[in-house]
């Protein structure tokens, strides 16, 4: 039978490499559940074992119920009705309930709220897999987020009102932040709430390209301090879906059509609070927002893996002047760079969750252990890990939002004509892909998020994280060494930047060349892990270093030029289209 | 079908009998032993794929009118890896029926079995896949319904409840036909009923551990972990009718064909090429 985990060992492979044993301990609360609940691991080795059945289970509904819809999703989308109720593609409405039914909609949640309480490098996964499938469901199904933040924040009564329901696939989400005029700048959300005399608080306004807007629960930021004109006066409310919600418009959409994106109005609509007054962006939005930012490095990896695979068939089969065109070099060279930036993609996504799953887990144990002795180093090795996924996430979700534009288009180039139609699916990954560069912070805002930990030099401690306690053989040794120097190189590059007389705006527009080199050494010991665990991936971890470090070598000198030409001679070099 | 959509008080109780079978799908050269039986060990063992679709028919009936699905397998304790399945899949309680003297048994000897097994649960409704994919016979469905004497339905499509009935569509060919019958019956189910359901997460979680007594040193687990396994005495299986013994069937001669690279031939699209191939099919007597 058909299996998206199963018919690709990488994903198994990148699981067992990166290790979840520590991981799993954390999540397990040292296995405690296991008397509570007769489902709930007893070890690592039972909660790994877990997480790779829940992998299955996904990869056999995305296989053989969720990757054949996909193209009749992209084709007819969602269907917005005269009454302001949306109606999902047929794919899509079964998906959500096969992924509910088989409890995979609460992976990250709790046991005692109806989830499965596994891991986020899990989740990771599981939306790669989808993606894989569908991208466009991904948007739906990895909006866990909304559960998950629920879970952290809000009082017990919501907590079990809403969170079983969203584990369930009864109720899907929706974070509904943005409007017209705050896109990317969310502290200037005009969309304000109210409460009467009751203490019951209603929410007025207008919110646009909102995803799955038309959910059950929908998690709203608005403004319930007027006083306060930017971040500090916003709050998180949760609506229901009702009469006072009216979805006025779907949008339509270069790729990504079975995900409806909806612009909608409340009506003094009902809501409640979630947490505490004026955190709204400030700390609970922040945190949703990075989980979907890892949400987004996974779908970029499905969508990078459909793309591939679709390539590298194609090229084996496809014969031109007598051979396969696989045998050409060119073609061949197209398909490794594609593989080998697919699988730095996954590794950088998966470590990157991990990453998170270590924050989350020590926090959690540090708040048990509190005023014990050994309290303050778990402590501190949270703080590492808090330090890390400041730089790691918006880096994984760079990397891999780029990647799935890349390789989507390596596999158009590869199919040529025949990619171009729609009789392949080829295309879409290609329209598809294009939305996860922008979404959840442009790749640009990315850059701006992971440059201050670059600029810091972080990415030496990552990359001794990566390589602590991996037994390197003789072999590989030598990539090690290189992948030191390569950071070594980037150090030196952030000096020079640094002493730039144009200060940050010199630091800003070369960001992107820092950023790009320190991923480039972070990647290569992350593919020495790799090969150290499994051997036949010192060809890639070769290809790597031979074809992607002159590139990240070249972007430093770039750096280190002193060179500002589109700052100096911006008008020149980019003259203003204005008409005679 | 509205008007026959009525369940019943407690809902219905069914029994699906199922087979662990080698994937014939995945036969390659080693599939068949140098004596003509098949080399297990070089088939992955699965789940009969058309006994996936009388789970699936089971589950729904209790999804819509309620009751309990229990699952019953002959064969080895490795069978207990399917049972585990269903167990993962929804099913409530999973019995093996392992015993030496069933070992051998032909579909007339299979079906005496199962039907002792099965009369055990006293169900309402019992299900089996139209056929295993290792010996095709479709025969033991409609073999334990006789043995019970109630109606056996096969190639069943769709069924609905009615009380002490069953309106159950069958496949029939060249169209469906519209059966009622009075429980308990017997259902054999194709895969044009619809695929079985994924796996429930959390109950992957707990039936993995799930054992029978054969695969943990003849003790039996506590509570619902635990998988029923019973002999041939427990059903009160006379032996003559077990196993060998009560199986008439003898296979005589089994042919090994392994189809070499050089064992096709280029017929041209003339017709004369096609006229070569008829009297060569006729002289070889395939045809006429």
């Amino acid at each position: 039978m058909e299996n998206f985990y199963k018919d690709n060992a990488e994903i198994e492979k990148t699981i067992d490499a990166i290790g979840l044993d520590e991981v799993a301990e954390l999540c397990e609360e040292g296995f405690r559940f296991a008397g509570e609940y007769d489902f709930a691991p007893v070890d690592s080795a039972d909660a790994i074992d877990n997480y790779k059945r829940a992998l299955s289970i996904c990869g056999e509904i995305c296989a053989r119920d969720i990757a054949p819809t996909a193209e009749e999703t992209d084709r007819v989308g969602n269907v917005l009705n005269a009454d302001g109720s949306v109606t999902y593609a047929p794919g899509i409405a079964r998906a959500v309930k096969l992924l509910g039914a088989s409890g995979l909609s609460g992976c990250t949640i709790p046991y005692c709220l109806g989830g499965l309480n596994m891991p986020c490098t899990v989740l990771t996964a599981a939306n790669e897999i989808v993606s894989r499938a569908d991208a466009a469901l991904m948007n739906i199904f990895g909006l866990q987020g909304i559960a998950e933040t629920i879970n952290r924040f809000a009082d017990e009564e919501i907590k079990k009102q809403y969170v079983p329901k969203l584990c369930d696939g009864t109720y899907t989400g929706a974070m509904v932040l943005t409007e017209p005029d705050a896109g990317s700048d969310l502290q200037s959300v005009k969309t304000s709430a109210w409460q009467d005399e009751n203490g019951n608080w209603f929410v007025n306004g207008v919110k646009r390209f909102i995803t799955n807007g038309c959910g059950d629960v929908l998690l709203v930021l608005a403004r319930t301090e007027p006083e306060f004109s930017d971040g500090r006066g916003l709050s998180c409310l949760l609506v229901e879906k009702g009469p006072k919600v009216k979805i006025r418009r779907l949008e339509h959409k270069l790729g990504i059509n079975g995900s409806p994106t909806c612009e909608m109005v409340f009506d003094n609509a009902p809501a409640k609070l979630v947490g505490q007054r004026k955190r709204g962006l400030i700390t609970y939005v922040m945190s949703l927002m990075n989980g979907a930012r890892v949400g987004i490095s996974a779908q970029g990896t499905g969508i990078g893996e459909a793309a591939y695979r679709a390539a590298r068939e194609y090229a084996a089969g496809r014969k031109q002047f007598g051979v396969a065109i696989e045998e050409f070099p060119a073609v061949r060279d197209l398909l490794c760079d594609m593989s080998a930036d697919l699988q730095a993609a996954r590794l950088l996504a998966y470590y990157s969750s991990k990453s998170v799953d270590l924050e989350d887990g020590l926090s959690k144990k540090f708040e048990s252990l509190k005023g014990t002795p050994e309290a303050q180093a778990v402590r501190a090795r949270m703080k590492k890990y808090a330090a890390f996924n400041k730089m790691l996430t918006p880096m994984a979700k760079y990397y891999a939002s780029e990647m799935s534009m890349r390789v989507s288009n390596g596999a158009l180039a590869v199919l040529g004509g025949s990619g171009y139609m729609k009789d392949y699916p080829v295309e879409r990954y290609l329209r598809d892909a294009r939305i996860t560069t922008i979404y959840e912070g442009t790749s640009q805002l990315q850059i701006v998020a992971a440059i201050a930990g670059v600029a810091a030099g972080l990415y030496n401690e990552v990359i001794d994280d990566v390589l602590d306690g991996v037994d390197v053989p003789p072999n590989l040794a030598g990539f090690v060494a290189a992948a030191r120097e390569l950071a070594s190189a980037v150090d030196a590059a952030n000096e020079a930047v640094k002493n730039n007389p144009l200060g940050k705006v010199y630091h800003d527009l070369h960001a992107r060349e820092l950023v790009d080199a320190a991923i480039c050494a972070v990647v290569a010991a992350l593919f020495v892990r790799y090969a150290s665990r499994f051997p036949e991936k010192e060809a890639v971890l070769e290809y790597w270093k031979e074809t992607k470090f002159p590139a990240a070598r070249a972007a430093l000198e770039r750096a280190k030029s002193g060179y500002s030409g589109a700052i100096g001679n911006f008008g020149r070099i980019a003259p203003a289209c204005v008409a005679e | 079908m509205n008007e026959s959509s009525n369940g019943r008080p407690g809902g219905y109780n069914s029994v699906v009998c199922i087979k662990q079978v080698p994937d014939t799908n995945k036969v390659t050269g080693s599939a068949m032993k140098a004596d003509g039986t098949i080399n297990r060990a070089a088939l992955p063992a699965i789940f009969n794929p058309e006994d996936k679709c009388a789970l699936e028919a089971a589950l729904r009936v209790k999804d819509r009118w309620g009751g309990t699905v229990t699952v019953v397998t002959m064969g080895l304790p490795a069978a207990c890896g399917i049972l585990r399945e269903a167990l993962m899949c929804g099913a409530d309680k999973a019995y093996l029926l392992t015993d030496r003297k069933a070992a051998g048994s032909d579909t007339l000897a299979t079906s005496y079995i199962l039907s002792k097994a099965v009369a055990m649960f006293k169900p309402d409704l019992v299900f089996c896949g139209r056929q295993a994919i290792d010996g095709d016979t479709a025969q033991v469905g409609p073999q334990i319904a006789e043995k019970l004497d109630c109606a056996a339905v096969t190639y069943l499509t769709g069924l609905e409840m009615d009380g002490d009935f069953a309106v159950a569509v069958r496949d029939i060919g060249t169209g469906v036909e519209r059966d009622r019958v009075h429980l308990p019956a017997l259902f054999t189910v194709s895969e044009a009923f619809g695929e079985l359901r994924p796996a429930v997460v959390k109950r992957a979680m707990k039936y993995k551990k799930a054992k029978a007594p054969a695969e943990n040193g003849g003790v039996a687990l506590e509570g619902d972990l635990a998988i029923g396994q019973i002999s041939c005495d427990d059903i009160g299986a006379e032996a003559e009718r077990c196993g060998f013994a009560g199986s008439p069937t003898r296979v005589s001669n089994i042919i090994s064909v392994v189809l070499a690279g050089g064992n096709y031939k280029d017929i041209p699209a003339t017709d004369e090429g096609v006229a070569s191939l008829v009297a060569e099919l006729c002289a070889d007597h395939t045809i006429g």
